[in-house]
């Protein structure tokens, strides 16, 4: 991308017969700009709301983290952020040249800020404000973290900017070319992109995060004071959230993750899981049949329709290894299984088998860690 | 109320997929009704059993080959009223009709089709090509509300209530006043199985065939798929005898643990 920009000014220059070729200043600005060039725009995960909503300034989430450093693999084009909030530029990876924010800010009460913050982080007004910024400044690229808030997110605005997105990449091979599972990643699909504005979002645990090592010269910019402001949406209202809180690591980012499944067979039981997690100093993850059942919350689903994870070490407890679930986990680097089924599919992803009770095994293996 | 309900017929959620030359082989493959799609069956079929709701008719809506004549008979043993099959030999698995073109071809069966629709459900995702895309590009492309990933959905007032999920719990968001497009997720309800009965009716039901050509959309893909693949397979492993193994393997072999 950068060498046919390159072209393009020299070719310009023997147009503008400018005496001195060798200083770009002498370019008018216009054909320095042109309206396309590689640009990258990053939607910023929110920040979850037991931290931060009061703080003016905040950092960025690990999904944002990993978002960018997909950017980096798409051009060597400047990336913007895009945020509900100011981010401190000390905050920001060095890759980070400007910041886009939607004006939230403190308004000194942690629910009123949760309102508020909801209302402005719904797919219609953040979408508003995704087309006012690609107005603005014509970006080539729009990228977005596959978690649910992104994923409610980029089809609308892909759709309001009549582009096709493509969604869940695990891997970036050019700037318009890219592989994303299909069939619960049973098979892979390597898919090119034709259309001038790339709408894409990428599954977290395929990027690094990138580096937080500051971007002192990155410019934050007000989206509510800039031209072309979208009215206040009406279609939707947030009313409240239901988040539940844990001390443990987050999920998706884990680097250890106990899984329990249907074999746990009840609520109470999963705090033998917790025990071992804690332990590990991991976080805890369900099977589909577990949440159904009642013996752990939504947000810790790991599967097809639930969360991807790929910690260094996921231990499935009770599970039978369904191809859903599989699909959530068969990512992570050793995968340890625990059940008193020998027959369990799971066992055939799993790099370490035990067959044995796991209401025997669970807490032996916590004893003697 | 109408509501319009979109039905995707899809590889069973059991079958293990092989991977041919041209993408996933579908030939003798078990086929059925998404099952996201069959929840949004459930949530139109309880809305009209409420009352309270007013519904005057669910309409299913499937876009793909003759046989999605099958899966729209599905949802209408399930209690949908009427269906459309929008007919296209074109792959729906994401090879070559995709979420931008279907997304558009319900927003033409809504504005000249079926001009009063308050209400669409879709599944969130089909498990074929896991895009999850129509909904929220439906809603973007008509500029009507959107929730996504709903596990409870509620009547309020002259619109709707809606409990999503998000990535640490779930939300609740207000619709004000409908139309929307509301995408169903794995807890909304649990669909019920078509009894013969209904089976029976649902063979009397009308369904209104439509080329998808007819409707001036673009269907050409955007995203042109080059090449589908298997993922690499994991090294075999190994089982052990007792937790002390175990905690040696995870200690020496594979260094995971201190």
């Amino acid at each position: 991308m950068s060498s046919s920009f390159l072209y393009k000014s020299k070719s310009l220059l023997s147009h503008c017969k400018l005496g001195r070729m060798h200083d770009k200043r002498t370019i008018p600005m216009r054909f320095i700009f042109q309206k396309n060039h590689a640009s990258t725009l990053v939607i910023a995960e929110p920040s979850s709301s037991s931290s931060s909503s009061s703080e003016a300034m905040s950092s960025l989430m690990p999904a944002t983290l990993s978002a960018i450093s997909a950017a980096q693999k798409l051009h060597s084009g400047p990336i913007t952020i895009l945020s509900d909030k100011a981010i401190d530029t000390s905050s920001l990876p060095s890759a980070v040249t400007s910041v886009l924010h939607i004006g939230a800010s403190s308004s000194g009460t942690p629910d009123k800020d949760k309102s508020l913050c909801g209302s402005l982080l719904v797919a219609e007004n953040v979408s508003a404000h995704i087309q006012q910024a690609q107005t603005l400044y014509s970006f080539s690229h729009i990228i977005a973290p596959a978690t649910k808030f992104g994923s409610n997110i980029l089809p609308r605005a892909a759709a309001i900017l009549g582009m096709s997105p493509i969604t869940d990449i695990i891997e970036i091979l050019s700037n318009d070319t890219f592989v994303r599972p299909i069939y619960a990643g049973n098979a892979l699909a390597k898919v090119q992109a034709t259309q001038n504005v790339k709408l894409l979002s990428v599954r977290t645990t395929a990027f690094e995060k990138a580096a937080v090592d500051g971007s002192p010269a990155a410019t934050v910019i007000n989206l509510m004071e800039e031209k072309q402001v979208p009215p206040p949406q009406t279609l939707t209202e947030f009313v409240k959230e239901n988040v539940s809180s844990s001390d443990r690591p987050d999920l998706a980012t884990a680097n250890v993750v106990i899984s329990g499944g249907r074999g746990i067979k009840s609520a109470e039981n999963f705090a033998l899981l917790e025990s071992l997690a804690d332990k590990l100093g991991g976080a805890v993850g369900a099977s589909r049949a577990a949440v159904d059942a009642g013996y752990a919350p939504n947000d810790l689903q790991v599967g097809q329709t639930g969360k991807c994870v790929a910690p260094e070490l996921y231990i499935a407890c009770g599970i039978s290894g369904a191809i859903q679930h599989l699909s959530g986990m068969k990512d992570s680097k050793t995968i340890v299984a625990i059940n008193s089924d020998r027959d369990a599919p799971i066992f055939q992803v799993a790099d370490y088998g035990l067959v044995d009770d796991l209401f025997k095994a669970v807490p032996e293996l916590t004893r003697q860690l | 109320m109408k509501i319009l309900v979109g039905v995707k017929r899809v590889v069973d959620y059991a079958v293990k997929v092989r991977v041919g030359a041209d993408g996933v082989n579908l030939k003798n493959v078990k086929m059925s009704l998404n099952p996201f799609c069959e929840i949004a069956v459930e949530e139109a079929v309880k809305l009209k059993e409420n009352k309270a709701a007013n519904v005057s008719e669910v309409v299913a809506l499937s876009v793909g080959p003759k046989q999605c004549q099958e899966t729209l008979r599905t949802a209408l043993a399930m209690g949908c009223d009427r269906g459309i099959h929008i007919s296209t030999d074109l792959r729906t698995d994401y090879m070559e009709l995709q979420s931008d073109a279907v997304a558009k071809l319900f927003q033409k069966v809504i504005e000249e089709k079926e001009k009063d629709i308050h209400l669409v459900l879709v599944g969130k995702q089909a498990i074929d090509s896991d895009c999850g895309q129509v909904g929220p590009a439906l809603a973007g492309y008509m500029s009507w509300p959107q929730c996504t990933f709903a596990s409870k959905v509620d009547l309020d007032g002259d619109g709707l209530l809606v409990e999503r999920e998000t990535d640490s719990g779930t939300e609740t968001i207000k619709v004000p006043k409908l139309p929307a497009v509301v995408t169903c997720d794995l807890r909304l309800n649990t669909p019920r199985y078509a009894t013969l009965p209904n089976i029976m009716k649902a063979k009397k039901k009308k369904v209104d065939t439509y080329k998808a050509e007819e409707f001036g959309v673009d269907l050409e893909v955007k995203n042109k798929v080059l090449e589908v693949y298997e993922p690499p397979s994991r090294k075999e492993g190994i089982l052990v005898d007792d937790v002390d193994t175990l905690i040696d393997k995870l200690r020496n072999e594979a260094s995971v643990i201190q």
